[in-house]
């Protein structure tokens, strides 16, 4: 992280001030060549006074509410020279999280905050117990998309997680039909109606018709797989099914390890933290092996039927170990492939350096995958944008 | 030079208790002719504010509300057909005639930059409209004029002074944000909102208006659905001296009742139960 010193021997207020946004800049806040100038023209219409200037540039340098909670930490760095050193694992936002709240008296109480008590690797041994020494604060987001998802664990990260998975619900929903239909506040007009319409009214085309592209959304399928080999991913996962949810309300998820569970109604709640402690708690109570094979086939013998058509997009979640003849997987892959659906298979291990599908089940499932992809940090979750918009 | 803390005072005079970092932000942008964009929760003052300002500057408040699906002909300028169609079956009228001035509805963002005072723009909830509109909206509030293929371009009179607001529904451009100072509007802290209750209702004593304060702040770190503004607080204020309350702890029952001023989903008020509601009176008291 780039820590811009006061320059001690600078020219005059402007190179001061350029520094400044300089040091801003190195922080990640977005600004440019001219709001140099605005904000030495704002310095003109205050006091010189520390404070006065602190207001005064951060209402012109700031642009947004992250902006604005550490715009006074960067200040301070700068100015009078002592940044605010970041201890330990402090991810706790500043400001803007409602979420985050502590509940007097909801019968969830303990629950919401039990995310440290959960952590797998509570040993100490993991990046995240270190990662933060002696950093400004400033440096944080650009390191986090680049952890292995075993090591996030804090609120903060795992709200993180979610806003990935919207963002990519979102590229996989977006689909629009190639026709036209009567729509009240369509883009185009519809000229045949206007003048057979305009027939009535003497050949005055009074009332306009309009048409629009209609939206035929992909639904969502999303099958998470929390056995034991997959526990240490298991509550970013969810934090991530989560926020799939978030995006779309037709989104269907089911956790499996040796059954099939659905958990569509329990990630609706509300509050993400709640919703995903109470998946953890419901994942970590079973526990154990894997039945792959034997899952999707309860998963294609109960629901596919109902949920899934030509318009699906089914998403596994797995590290592909399972103790089912991998046979199995073949077969019911294969059988829900002829609903017409697209399956995407993301596996936390392809992220790892040299990784072979080497595991029989997974060996045995690629030919009927859509798309194969790694899923072990939050960057390679969210390059898979563009690969599911093609899909 | 106008001071920034004497705009603090004008605006305290009239009722809106700013917090410096937004009257700094509000003084800045009259400064330096820049749009203000003021984003934070629902119910923290955002849009009175510029209703403040209206007043204090004696000029005239043009408000557009932003809406999905908002589009030019309803936020610029909007030709009357229907009277170009009369008037083309009544004189046989030419083409310049009917496309002039006389034939031009004005939507709120032409007529705010005709205007031959400078009124204050208030554009609502800004992350509601689609964001080919926020295109728009930059173009007008770069170079203050507008454009009419019939009519030519339109330059504005005055500048209007225009504050921006955003709920945060959708992530603004950042086009937009560098164009505009900027503010987050959070919820007042204690002395704050102690100051907007006694700006708004003089009468009320003392010691009511702490426990007010403290009660609706505590309420705010609860787990709500739907955390209360300081309008709700105001209506709270407002519904205990309606309701003849002295102290808050003394009469549950009235308490209970004036919650509905505070809690406005089914939700919030299954989870703030009579005794939950006590027990954070108490504690305010």
């Amino acid at each position: 992280m780039n820590v811009t010193r006061f320059p001690l021997r600078a020219a005059g207020p402007a190179e001061r001030v350029a520094g400044f946004l300089a040091h801003l800049r190195a922080n990640g806040m977005a600004l440019g060549v001219a709001d140099c100038g605005l904000a030495m023209a704002a310095l003109t219409h205050v006091r010189t006074d520390l404070h006065e200037a602190r207001l005064a540039l951060k209402a012109v340098c700031c642009s947004s509410a992250e902006d604005f909670a550490r715009f006074d930490d960067l200040y301070a760095a700068y100015w009078t020279n002592r940044g605010r050193e970041r201890a330990g694992n402090a991810t706790a936002k500043p400001a803007g999280n409602d979420r985050q709240r502590s509940s007097e008296f909801s019968e969830q109480d303990g629950m919401t905050g039990s995310g440290r008590a959960e952590r797998p690797d509570a040993d100490g041994t993991g990046e995240a117990e270190q990662d933060g020494q002696g950093r400004l604060v400033g440096s944080r987001i650009r390191n986090l998309m680049r952890v292995d998802l075993r090591e996030v664990v804090a609120p903060a990260d795992m709200a993180e997680a979610e806003a990935v998975a919207t963002r990519l619900a979102r590229a996989i929903r977006d689909r629009r039909s190639r026709r036209r239909r009567a729509a009240k506040q369509g883009e185009a007009l519809d000229l045949r109606r206007v003048v057979r319409a305009s027939l009535a009214t003497g050949g005055e085309p009074l009332r306009l018709y309009r048409r629009a592209r209609p939206e035929r959304p992909t639904k969502l399928v999303c099958l998470l797989d929390v056995s034991g080999s997959m526990a240490v991913y298991a509550r970013v996962f969810l934090a991530f099914l989560k926020g799939l949810m978030v995006a779309d309300a037709q989104t269907d998820a089911y956790l499996f390890h040796t059954r099939l569970v659905r958990i569509t109604e329990a990630l609706r709640d509300k509050d993400a933290l709640r919703a995903v402690n109470r998946m953890s708690l419901l994942a970590q109570g079973f526990g154990g092996g894997t039945r792959i094979g034997g899952n999707l086939a309860a998963f294609n013998a109960n629901y596919a039927k109902r949920l899934v058509s030509g318009r699906s997009v089914v998403l596994i979640l797995s590290d592909g170990f399972d103790t089912d003849p991998p046979a199995l997987i073949g077969a019911e892959l294969a059988r829900l492939k002829r609903r017409g659906c697209r399956i995407v298979w993301l596996n936390p291990l392809k992220g790892w350096q040299g990784y072979q599908p080497v595991a029989a089940g997974m060996a045995a499932a690629l030919p009927h995958l859509d798309l194969f992809a790694a899923a072990n940090t939050l960057d390679s979750l969210a390059a898979l944008e563009p690969e599911l918009a093609r899909l | 030079m106008t001071d920034w803390r004497t705009l603090q005072d004008q605006l305290a005079a009239t009722g809106y208790v700013a917090a410096d970092d937004l009257a700094m932000a509000l003084h800045l942008a009259l400064m330096l002719g820049r749009p203000l964009l003021l984003e934070g929760a629902a119910g923290v003052g955002k849009t009175q504010i510029a209703r403040t300002l209206a007043g204090l500057k004696d000029t005239r408040l043009i408000r557009l509300q932003c809406y999905e699906g908002l589009d030019a002909s309803h936020a610029i300028y909007e030709w009357n057909y229907q009277r170009q169609l009369l008037a083309i079956r009544a004189h046989e009228g030419s083409e310049d005639r009917v496309f002039s001035e006389a034939y031009l509805l004005e939507r709120p963002l032409l007529a705010a930059i005709r205007q031959p005072v400078a009124p204050v723009l208030l554009i609502d909830e800004i992350d509601r409209a689609d964001e080919e509109f926020e295109a728009y909206l930059l173009e007008i509030l770069s170079d203050y004029q507008i454009t009419i293929p019939e009519l030519g371009t339109i330059t504005a009179v005055t500048r209007p002074m225009v504050i921006l607001t955003s709920n945060g529904t959708r992530d603004l451009s950042d086009a937009l944000r560098r164009r505009c100072i900027y503010s987050y509007v959070d919820y007042p802290d204690r002395a704050t909102e102690m100051a907007i209750l006694r700006a708004h209702h003089p009468g009320i004593e003392a010691v009511l208006l702490g426990q007010i304060v403290g009660f609706v702040q505590a309420l705010r770190k609860e787990d709500l659905e739907k955390v209360p503004g300081v309008a709700e607080s105001l209506d709270f204020a407002a519904a205990l001296a309606g309701l003849g309350v002295n102290d808050l702890t003394a009469d549950p029952v009235a308490l209970q009742a004036a919650l509905v001023t505070l809690l406005k989903t089914q939700g919030d008020r299954a989870a703030v139960p009579l005794a939950v509601a006590q027990r954070i009176a108490g504690k305010a008291a």
